[in-house]
């Protein structure tokens, strides 16, 4: 591997900048003229605008412009959409309400944006914010997905009667009816999937910078995805055709999917450029963050899972009803469904399952994709339920799970997913070692005379990553492709620039990928640099979201790599008077294998440029670019074990071990995977422990701040104990399967079992607070 | 509009500002020293820390006027002469940071951390500490490692993490 090739365990190149003060975000980002946007936003969840008066605040200090929402439509804006089809039972597409990016009818949940306020500073916008008059009209609430489907609610958009967006089903319900049925045991529970806030810690922002000698605009944003960025605006929301439009995503502190997504601000930021002739910055701030980035999860579902005599699953029914807030986010069809249900299976042989999935508006913030998305929700379902079935069935958990492990491969479940490779119980047992499972038993006694309740959970994860194969994403709705692009530039003194469609906002990519050409060509990785997050300098590319960056960006770049090799061959070959089959790429020369002859890899280089000596035919230069379209997703798995003791007198839960033992298929830096699985640990820990977005029945959002959500803090955490035991992904050159979403996945059903576990009460939701855990132990005594 | 003057990084300098200006603001919209970041409204994220008169503080939370005549280090001052100071080697050696956003408020609070503690620093401690401090990319596991190893460098730790 080399000592910066794959698998080195090697320091990341971006590091010096951001811990020097030197990283360059959206908001340190300053251009000649360049004014401060404040947005007016609405104080209800749900009401009728009768009238916007911006004449105070357009006289108010330092005030450029104010513009509402009726402007934004006049200047033909388009409405924000949803870009995942999902057809319901009956064959209808699913209701997608108007999302104006200024609203100026309705608005359907406290934050939804009515108006842009441009000044000469942030406070004197904010200022003038203050003093735009919006006259609302209140109009009735819901904010909770069960209730938005009983008759006689509100209704929150003319297009989707009864708030019910799509009623999707997949499986065969006769057939999972029919094993329910001849089922010797039925576990049914019922499962909460707590809405979260992502925090990303960089809040959100955009800078819109109008040029009118060239009818050109640039916009530097916080995006996981400039180039999807870009398409959505120029192909949806008529803001400029591609060609007049440069989208820059800078360096992004964190995503975790909230900076996916295409939000009314840049959008608006951008239209008011141009409204008011100067270049537009906007930066939330973190309640902003709180109201208006897109939440997570917010499930509720019914399960029933059926087992013969032998303790073998035989069935699963389940029934999810998914919140997706006042709007339809950019991929929030596609996340309680094609990410979630076709996960059910997990680890297991079932043969056969069914879900349905109602998707439901109410007043809240959008909910899409959050770490995991979808994966999470299908997981904590499938393992509290089979920690259920355990405990009702009188069994190990442990065995239990490998009794019904699936063992070869490939492995066609039930629904649409087709698992190509992996070893549960491998990482069954090492993560059982790693914890002592067998010896907990002494740990929980010695606990036990400290008055202190102590119990151990498990999770046994699957998730689909490497998103993901186009035609088939295709088929299943997705309005884009999701391959990935790259291209391989050799400088004629043989430095090398990779341009990449996948975008770094903490991965390490400009390590990583850089340790790719290091492997392959034995250059060291300081000669290699890793381009990305530009409009005008790549071409295009899908971004980074669903672990997708190592299967599928790396792949396009290996797939890059390959060219260069082969022409590289050629060139020292026809340099060095040999066979181009006998040139072997080593420690940065092209060598005549089997002889001394050698060409250093710069002056390969140089001749490709200088072009006086080039095989007959040949085009100078050396530079080649490649699409990757993955054939399938790919599918890291693992078992999570977590060890707690709860104090039965205050209901505080402290873990006492945490072990991760995941297969990720090949890694490229250990280092840097460890770090994704300790800050995927965190927010599963979060999630379970302490997170929870609340809206009281008004719709006013409780937790706006970090003064009232529980972002999990170093003191809340311990430190983690994790490993990998791999089995390379068949499906991709590199044979890597992703590692970004594995912790937030696999950890929190493994500490809701060992929460539960320890208090002997299973009914128990998420954030486990230790009001809820002391009062489900005086309800269990 | 009031006229500020401070030391930062070692260097006397100037500004017009409001008197409602938070320091952080003056840090990084008058002097253009944007490695000191924001997080949060409410003082709790600590991405804004920096050292006055050689202590962490969190420059959200005072008003620019407030610290004039003080003795500033921002992020930017910390290394000298292009060398990582020992806490920002230990957060590169040990992988202490993902996405870089907080960073620059882990370091100067590490700093003060180890000063204050003369590196006698063990796990629980650096969590205790790390509470006015929240990273969303890491769960802190690399960080309290990377303290740690600092700590026993620039003073020798009780305690290793791991």
């Amino acid at each position: 591997m080399g000592v910066e090739g794959i698998g080195a365990r090697v320091a990341r190149k971006e590091d010096k900048r951001f811990l020097t003060g030197k990283g360059r975000y959206t908001d340190d980002m300053s251009v000649p003229g360049m004014k401060y946007a404040v947005f007016v936003r609405s104080p209800h969840a749900h009401a009728k605008i009768l009238k916007v008066d911006a004449t105070a605040a357009r006289g108010m200090p330092g005030v450029i412009g104010v513009l509402d929402g009726k402007q934004l439509l006049a200047d033909g804006i388009g409405n924000l959409i949803c870009g995942w089809m999902i057809h319901s039972k009956d064959g209808t597409p699913m209701k997608m309400g108007a999302w104006r990016p200024l609203a100026h009818e309705t608005v359907r949940y406290v934050g939804d944006a009515v108006a842009i306020v441009v000044a000469d500073s942030v406070a004197e916008a904010r200022d003038a914010a203050e003093a735009v008059v919006v006259d609302y009209q209140e109009l009735p609430v819901v904010i909770d997905a069960s209730t938005a489907l009983k008759a006689g609610q509100p209704q929150i958009h003319p297009e989707a009667p009864g708030n019910l967006i799509f009623d999707w089903q997949i499986g065969d319900e006769a057939a999972t009816d029919k094993a329910m049925a001849a089922a010797t045991h039925v576990t049914e529970v019922e499962i909460h999937n707590n809405r979260l806030s992502p925090n990303a810690m960089e809040p959100r922002a955009a800078l819109g910078i109008y040029d009118a000698g060239d009818d050109h605009y640039t916009c530097y944003t916080t995006s996981q995805n400039p180039h999807v960025a870009r398409l959505v605006m120029s192909a949806f929301y008529n803001v400029a055709p591609e060609n007049k439009l440069r989208v820059i995503a800078p360096d992004v502190g964190g995503g975790f999917g909230s900076k996916i997504y295409i939000y009314p601000e840049e959008i608006v930021c951008l239209w008011a450029s141009k409204r008011t002739g100067v270049p537009v910055k906007w930066t939330s701030d973190r309640t902003e963050a709180f109201l208006t980035d897109a939440h997570g999860r917010d499930h509720v579902s019914k399960v029933k899972m059926g087992f013969d005599a032998n303790n073998r699953i035989i069935g699963l029914k389940v029934d999810t009803i998914a919140n997706l807030g006042a709007y339809m986010s950019l991929f929030s069809s596609c996340v309680p469904t094609y990410l979630y249900a076709t996960l059910l299976s997990g680890q297991y042989d079932i043969p056969a399952i069914h879900a349905n999935v109602r998707t439901v508006y109410t007043n809240t913030a959008p909910v899409d994709a959050y770490r995991g998305a979808g994966r999470p929700e299908a997981t904590y379902l499938l393992e509290r339920t089979m920690e259920t079935a355990a405990r009702e069935l009188g069994v190990s958990p442990a065995e239990l799970r490998r009794a019904n492990f699936i063992r070869s491969f490939p492995h066609q479940t039930p629904v649409i997913m087709n698992y190509d490779a992996g070893d549960y119980e491998a990482s069954l047992n090492a993560a059982m070692q790693a914890s002592d499972w067998n010896g907990f038993a002494v740990r929980k006694a010695e606990a036990e005379r400290r008055g202190m309740k102590r119990g151990i959970g498990m999770s046994c994860y699957i998730e689909a990553c490497g998103l993901a194969p186009s035609a088939a994403v295709g088929s299943l709705g997705a309005g884009v492709g999701l391959w990935e692009s790259a291209e391989v530039r050799v400088n004629a003194v043989g430095t090398i620039e990779v341009m990449t469609g996948s975008h770094s906002h903490g991965q390490g990519h400009e390590t990583t990928f850089a340790q790719l050409v290091a492997d392959r060509f034995g250059v060291p990785i300081d000669s290699v640099n890793i381009v990305h997050g530009d409009t005008d300098k790549v071409q295009m590319g899908m971004g980074t979201y669903g672990s997708r960056s190592g299967a599928v960006g790396m792949s396009a770049v290996a797939k890059a790599l390959d060219k260069v090799e082969a022409k590289a061959k050629k060139i020292a070959a026809h340099l060095m008077e040999a066979d181009e089959s006998d040139i072997v790429i080593e420690n940065g020369e092209l060598k005549v294998a089997g002889t001394d002859k050698a060409v250093p890899w710069f002056q390969m280089a140089l001749a490709a440029y200088t072009a006086h000596n080039l095989p007959a035919g040949m085009e100078p230069g050396l530079k080649e670019g490649a699409f990757y379209d993955p054939s399938n997703f790919t599918f890291p798995a693992g078992c999570y074990i977590c060890e707690v003791e709860v104090d039965p007198e205050t209901g505080r839960t402290k873990i006492i071990q945490f072990v991760a033992a995941d297969d990720f298929g090949n890694i490229i830096n250990p280092m840097i995977v460890e770090g994704q699985v300790h800050g995927g640990i965190a927010q599963g820990i979060g999630q379970a422990l302490l997170e929870g977005v609340h809206y009281d029945p008004s719709g006013q959002l409780l937790t706006a701040s970090y003064m009232d959500y529980a972002m999990p803090r170093a003191d809340d955490l311990p430190s983690f104990q994790v490993s990998t035991s791999n089995t390379p992904c068949p499906g991709n050159p590199l044979g890597v399967k992703g590692c970004g979403e594995a912790g937030a996945i696999g950890s929190p059903p493994a500490l809701i079992n060992a929460i539960t576990d320890a208090i002997g009460n299973n009914a128990l939701t998420m954030p486990a607070t230790p009001h809820k855990v002391w009062a489900a132990i005086n309800a269990a005594n | 509009m009031a006229k500020v003057t401070m030391t930062v990084n070692g260097r006397q300098v100037s500004g017009h500002c409001d008197d409602r200006t938070l320091l952080v603001q003056f840090i990084r919209e008058n002097l253009g020293l944007t490695g000191t970041h924001v997080g949060c409204d409410t003082t709790q994220c600590g991405a804004c820390v920096i050292h006055m008169d050689g202590k962490s503080v969190k420059s959200c939370s005072i008003l620019a006027a407030q610290a004039a005549g003080s003795t500033i280090t921002t992020i930017e001052g910390l290394a000298a002469d292009g060398e990582l100071h020992p806490v920002q080697a230990a957060f590169k050696a040990n992988h202490g940071l993902q996405c870089g956003f907080c960073t620059p408020g882990m370091v100067m609070t590490a700093v003060d951390m180890i000063r204050r503690h003369q590196g006698q620093l063990d796990e629980a401690t650096v969590r205790a500490e790390l509470e006015g401090n929240i990273c969303r990319c890491t769960g802190y596991h690399n960080v309290v490692k990377a303290i740690l190893a600092a700590a026993a460098e620039m003073g020798g730790a009780r305690v290793a993490a791991e």
